[in-house]
């Protein structure tokens, strides 16, 4: 096994995150089927390592916003399950208050700028969170997510330019899980190598395999370096799959067994755990104690959300307008 | 009579559009090879290839506007908006062009085109998957606006829109696809601008369009078992607006309620309010009363969905306020 740079605990810690990411929406997965969560619910169940990547890369100042696949882009920021699980319960405690749902997972305390359904919609208010950041004369990073079916909107050619042309401070990170939908990459476009949008705009960029948490991390490592020293934006496409369909709706139809078990086959928990066990890092034992820990958090944050309230009907007219006396139709 | 989905009768309307006009074309997201997201199209990309039946990236405001410039050189697309709240991406093509197209090129321009896609709410689906625009299409002149409530309405609005020489925004609704209703075998077409008295009455008018007319039926159910009578006026079209049907029903009934799943300011109950008064006033027993959503975003959680919406309850409240009982 080739020699590593990541220590014994970095190893843990991303096992850790990851399989407390994986076990957490398959949780939501079920409780969909159980009705407890509705409306859209879409996992990010294979993606993993993007996430857990990107946590020991940032700091705490720095800002994430993404689109709706948001259930675990909070956790990188520090936000306990629970809150999440609450706001997919539609709870009172829950990240959002039970306003925004699972596409809509805000935590401003821990500089999480929310879950956008709107595809693309998201593009152009990272690079706006990252001028505020440049305005304001800090040394932040916005880490602005997006998938590849969002990168033909034209919001983000629009983004990009004025990010490059005003050297704003935000990694813009494509989740490429290959489909929109149903629709493959290849389908959308002749340029299917992402991370070369960015060239039109002079944008440094590369391509990432992210089913391996150490190369999400080197890349990640680069391009917040490149944003903090103040030299602009960074494209990074990572290169991943998503295990489930795109939404609990979807039957994903649209693709092949193999071509899921091929990716299964690269599954980047079992390739940290692969890791931890043959370096010796953990034995049998630690592992175990980890996957009772992270399963016990995933109850808890269901026992957290059941026994939570929904907000009360009085909450209806509350959080419209900064203005507290809004005169609202009311009839 | 068959019954048959309201989404096989948008299908079959489609079908036989294309059938019969080979410039008529579907383009969209997900409607060849997923059928659909809604399955409106299943089966489609099998019968007209990829030629007619064409997938395009998530890229709302291009094809709009390819959309509208096919338009203008001979071709009667029909564009699919997977829901109207990714329209908002697109609108700029749809205002700026497709409605303004005619006018300003002094009648050389017509567009012959539709936007079509669900429309509003369909449960627990957040602030940005929830909302109604009908009233801003049809604040827009050069466009005409169909929201149809059943699978009959539903296929003959279809073709007069595709045949129609105009741009026409058809809006249909998530909660209404699996819907069934009686559709003849036959082909017909339905006129735009028309509405429908779908239940006659004698002491109130309830005037509605689109799925939440469901909640109005419902009601007027609950309501003749306590002996009020409500005849319903289904507008169907809200550009142009069949006023004349609505107040004919006021004048007999001398009450009007009207019901829109939309937020209350500038609405299509605003307008229909302002022009019966105007032309009925004489015949009003009651001030004219509306159910529209309340004020605010739609949030996520179940308990604020509930406060938000128009449903058969609230309507029952306000008809019996205009009854006096
Ligand atoms: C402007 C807009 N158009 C269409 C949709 C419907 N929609 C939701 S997700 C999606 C696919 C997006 O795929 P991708 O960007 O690859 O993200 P992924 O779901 O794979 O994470 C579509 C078409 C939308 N939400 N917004
Ligand atoms: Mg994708």
């Amino acid at each position: 096994m080739a020699k590593t740079k990541f220590s014994k605990e970095t190893y843990l810690m991303w096992y850790e995150q990851m399989l407390l990411m994986r076990k957490f929406e398959e949780r939501a997965g079920q409780l969909y089927i159980q009705q407890k969560i509705r409306g859209f619910c879409h996992l990010y169940i294979g993606q993993e390592a993007i996430a857990a990547g990107a946590m020991s890369t940032i700091k705490a100042d720095d800002n994430i916003i993404t689109a709706y696949r948001d259930h675990v882009h909070p956790f990188i920021k520090g936000v306990e399950p629970k809150y999440v699980m609450a706001e997919l319960y539609g709870k009172f405690t829950g990240v959002s208050k039970g306003k925004g749902g699972s596409m809509h997972m805000f935590s401003q305390p821990h500089r999480v700028f929310g879950g956008h359904g709107i595809v693309g919609g998201q593009i152009p208010l990272g690079a706006g969170i990252a001028f505020a950041e440049k305005y304001k004369g800090t040394n932040n990073v916005t880490l602005c997510y997006m998938g590849d079916g969002a990168v033909r909107q034209g919001a983000l050619h629009e983004a990009f330019n004025m990010a490059m042309l005003w050297k704003l401070p935000v990694v813009f990170i494509i989740e490429n899980n290959n489909y929109a939908m149903g629709t493959s990459v290849e389908r959308t476009s002749n340029v299917v190598e992402l991370y070369t949008l960015g060239e039109s705009y002079d944008m440094p960029a590369a391509p990432v395999d992210a089913m391996s948490v150490e190369a999400v991390h080197d890349a990640m490592e680069i391009a917040v370096a490149h944003c903090r020293d103040g030299k602009g934006p960074y494209l990074l496409e990572m290169k991943t799959y998503r295990y489930r369909g795109h939404s609990m709706s979807d039957p994903a139809k649209y693709r092949t067994k193999e071509e899921v078990e091929e990716y299964k086959s690269q599954d980047p928990i079992q390739r940290v755990l692969t890791t931890l066990l043959e370096k010796k890092y953990a034995t049998e034992a630690q592992i175990e104690t980890i996957n009772d820990k992270v399963n016990l958090i995933v109850d808890e944050s269901v026992t957290f959300s059941e026994e939570s309230p929904f907000p009360d009907a009085s909450e209806l007219y509350k959080d419209v307008y900064a203005q507290e006396d809004y005169p609202f139709i009311r009839e | 009579m068959r019954t048959i989905q309201f989404r096989e009768a948008l299908r079959e309307a489609l079908s036989e559009e294309m059938r019969r006009d080979p410039n008529v074309f579907l383009m969209g997201e997900e409607v060849a090879e997923y059928n659909g997201a809604y399955k409106v199209s299943h089966g489609m990309l099998d019968e007209f290839g990829d030629k007619r039946v064409i997938d395009t990236p998530i890229a709302e405001l291009g094809f709009a506007g390819i959309g509208v410039g096919a338009a203008m050189n001979g071709l009667r697309p029909v564009i699919e908006f997977m829901t109207f709240n990714f329209s908002l991406v697109a609108i700029d093509q749809v205002i700026n062009s497709a409605a303004k197209m005619l006018s300003m090129s002094g009648g050389q321009y017509k567009i012959p085109m539709v936007f079509r896609g669900p429309t509003a709410s369909a449960g627990q689906l957040g602030a940005q998957h929830s909302q109604a625009f009908e009233n801003w299409y049809a604040n827009t002149p050069g466009l005409k606006v169909i929201v149809p409530s059943n699978p009959y309405d539903a296929k003959g609005l279809l073709k007069a829109a595709i045949r129609d020489d105009d741009p026409v925004i058809f809006m249909e609704s998530e909660q209404m696809y699996g819907d069934k209703g009686e559709v003849p075998d036959g082909e017909y077409l339905l006129p735009i601008g028309v509405a429908d008295v779908k239940r006659k009455g004698t002491h109130v008018t309830i005037v509605s369009f689109g799925k939440i007319m469901k909640a109005c039926f419902a009601a007027a159910d609950e309501l003749a078992k306590e002996g009020i009578e409500a005849e319903i006026v289904d507008l169907r079209t809200v550009r142009p607006i069949d006023y004349a049907t609505v107040i004919e029903s006021v004048k007999k009934t001398n009450r009007l309620v009207v019901v829109e799943e939309a937020w209350p300011l500038a609405s299509i109950s605003t307008e229909i309010t302002y022009m019966v008064q105007k032309n009925a006033f004489d015949y009003l027993d009651a001030p004219i009363r509306r159910i529209t959503t309340a004020d605010v975003p739609l949030a996520y959680a179940p308990t604020l969905v509930e406060e938000f919406m128009p449903n058969a309850a609230k309507i029952i409240k306000v008809v019996k306020e205009v009854m006096y009982k």
